[in-house]
């Protein structure tokens, strides 16, 4: 090592240990400003251009023109879902999980999006779709997409997740994946659709009603009932997904957005809603989707989604080369609203230091607005409420080991659980709605896995 | 006016042709909706209707065990076993104890909580290599037949709408419904 890599490599430990705002090298979130050490061995010696290097080959001559949908890069591949093997016993089912420790950012690219399919992906052809909603109604009425292209509609970015996400972390050995393998059940995008409250007040809700039942397009005619007061609170029919028609594996040509709760409850391929005084009691709200206590009763209707933060970076089978400054960056959500902040500890949960938030503020972001063609006039809305938010925090690996656990707190002032005390509450029967928080270990050779503490 | 309010308090309000940006001009939103929905017919509705629980009527027909017996070799026992006691596709519909201090076992007798919902479910997405391809006459003798299977009913009794939404499921009372608390 030369003399001036050492003497900078000294001088960022010492300033390290000053800025250190939690324990294992967790470093303020304000490093850097005015200390000089962001070009810390950064001096490099510069010459003319194409003095003393090769001129790339695509530097040199024109490239393709425009293309009607444009495709990732060809060196930006290997960013996929985990689709796993098709099993014929359960034709198209499954699930694929977003490649989180992949993403950077918010909002996930649409072919990213997790799936969770009960009987494959239908390949609907929207003229031949129906949108029905009957039952406890003044009228029945039938809406086609073209119908519903005329409807008002509003904009949310806003999280999905299933509530299988990171059920693996109920068992009793901590299992060596990713983040995407452990907790990729989760996405986020802008969803654009219509309130169903205005779908359900044409066709007029009888006072006795209390409970939607939705049921979708696909071979398995996927039903879920949720509570009218949430149906008409913040409820979409929703058709667009990040700016584009919903993909088919999203539901196309419409899905419901249940913002905050359980994904299963945000029915894809929508095509009916039906309502009644009580719900439906569906197969995937009594046999799945419930959870079952340590006194063998089980809890059903469990609906939305837990405070919740994972660190994405470094994350399960990454590996860490050299010592020195690192982000720990995240995401973190909660299904009760915003978040409100976001801690990380690197000593395994012993000292705590909080993590700059990017927040979804609308400046210099797009705003859709809208206006009927006549009277009325109805601007867009902007709402971060239970989108993703990211985080990070400056650390210094010394090449000691590391536990790395992040905390969020939400704007209800849940503070996301531990592990231990999550399974006390919930017992060691449960699979879904794992919230608590997750622990990466960093072995002093770098090697990232995921542990329990 | 419309009995939900869908409203938006960060909306600007634009009155009169002239946009008022000041937040003091913010408004509830009222998003109308341009009624295209079109009338359907309760005979239509016989058709669109995907929906059997026990409230929405479960449609006509009837079947017993005894009579599900063929189907369910045919169409069921490939993936759930000959005696539902699980096949290749690992999905036990027979057997099973909630309450035993082993890993609950969940299967229509020892956890489902409804009768209504066996029902349901078989005749909108079962078998699942061709839902929807057995009639009504069918998903009652199949699902008199699981019941059989699960011990809970003789192999002659008939089942129909009545039959199935009286019969008490052993798991009935095993549920905490907690829709309220949110």
């Amino acid at each position: 090592m030369s003399i001036k890599k050492e003497c900078e490599l000294t001088r960022l430990e010492s300033a390290s240990a000053e800025l250190a705002v939690a324990g294992n090298g967790l470093l303020s979130r304000r490093l850097l400003l005015g200390l000089g050490l962001g070009g810390a061995g950064l001096s490099v010696a510069s010459g003319a251009l194409g003095a003393d290097f090769d001129i790339p080959a695509w530097s040199k001559q024109p490239g393709p023109g425009p293309s009607g949908y444009g495709q990732p890069s060809r060196f930006a591949t290997g960013i996929q879902r985990d689709p796993g093997r098709a099993n014929p016993l359960y034709p198209g089912g499954g699930a694929s999980r977003t490649p989180l420790h992949q993403l950077r950012g918010t909002i996930t690219p649409n072919g990213l999006h997790f799936e969770r399919h009960h009987a494959g992906v239908p390949d609907v052809d929207p003229t031949q779709h129906t949108l029905v909603i009957n039952g406890l109604v003044a009228q029945p009425l039938a809406f086609d997409y073209e119908s519903l292209l005329r409807y008002p509609m509003v904009s949310r970015t806003q999280f999905l997740e299933c509530s299988g996400n990171s059920g693996a972390l109920f068992r009793d050995t901590a299992i060596d994946g990713t983040a995407q393998s452990i907790n990729g059940l989760v996405s986020c995008a802008e969803w654009t659709g219509i309130p169903l409250s205005v779908l359900l007040d044409e066709a007029g809700v009888s006072p006795e009603a209390r409970w939607i039942s939705a049921v979708g397009a696909d071979a398995a005619s996927m039903g879920r009932s949720i509570p009218l007061d949430k149906a008409v609170d913040d409820v979409l029919v929703a058709l667009f997904q990040n700016g584009e028609p919903l993909r088919p594996e999203q539901g196309y040509p419409m899905r419901l957005f249940v913002p905050g709760w359980e994904g299963n409850v945000s029915v894809k391929w929508l095509t009916q809603i039906k309502l009644s005084k009580e719900p439906s009691q569906f197969r995937d709200e009594t046999s799945k989707y419930t959870d079952t206590l340590s006194d063998r009763r089980s809890l059903q209707f469990t609906f939305p989604m837990g405070v919740k933060s994972i660190i994405t970076s470094p994350s399960g089978k990454m590996q860490l080369n050299n010592p020195g400054l690192y982000q720990i960056e995240g995401l973190a959500w909660s299904g009760a609203g915003s978040i409100a902040k976001v801690e990380i500890s690197a000593d395994g949960g012993v000292t705590w230091a909080q993590a700059a938030l990017d927040t979804q503020a609308g400046d210099k972001s797009l705003v859709r607005f809208r206006l009927p063609w006549h009277w009325n006039a109805n601007p867009a809305q902007l709402i971060s409420s239970k989108s993703l938010v990211r985080f990070r925090l400056p650390w210094h690996w010394n090449a000691n080991p590391a536990q790395l656990i992040s905390r969020a707190t939400d704007s209800a002032g849940n503070l996301q659980p531990t592990r231990s005390q999550l399974l006390a509450e919930k017992g060691a029967l449960a699979f879904y709605h794992f919230n608590a928080q997750q622990c990466w270990a960093v072995t002093s050779s770098g090697e990232v896995k995921n542990v329990y503490v | 006016m419309s009995m939900f309010k869908t409203t938006c308090f960060s909306a600007p309000l634009l009155a009169l042709g002239l946009a008022l940006t000041s937040p003091l001009a913010m408004s509830q939103e009222t998003l109308e909706s341009p009624q295209l929905g079109r009338k359907i017919t309760s005979s239509e509705l016989i058709e669109l209707d995907l929906i059997a629980s026990n409230e929405s009527a479960l449609p006509a027909g009837s079947g017993t065990a005894f009579q599900g017996r063929e189907i369910y070799a045919a169409q069921c026992a490939s993936c759930h076993g000959p005696d539902g006691s699980g096949g290749p596709a690992n999905q036990k519909l027979v057997g099973g104890n909630i309450k035993s201090t082993e890993d609950p076992v969940r299967t229509v007798g020892s956890y489902w909580p409804h009768g209504s919902t066996l029902f349901d479910y078989v005749r909108r997405a079962m078998p699942a290599n061709a839902p929807k391809s057995l009639s009504d006459t069918e998903v009652y003798q199949v699902v008199a037949y699981v019941l059989f299977m699960n011990g809970l009913i003789d192999q002659y009794k008939i089942i129909n709408a009545d039959t199935l939404l009286s019969l008490k499921m052993p798991n009935a009372g095993g549920f905490i419904d907690m829709s309220a608390s949110h």
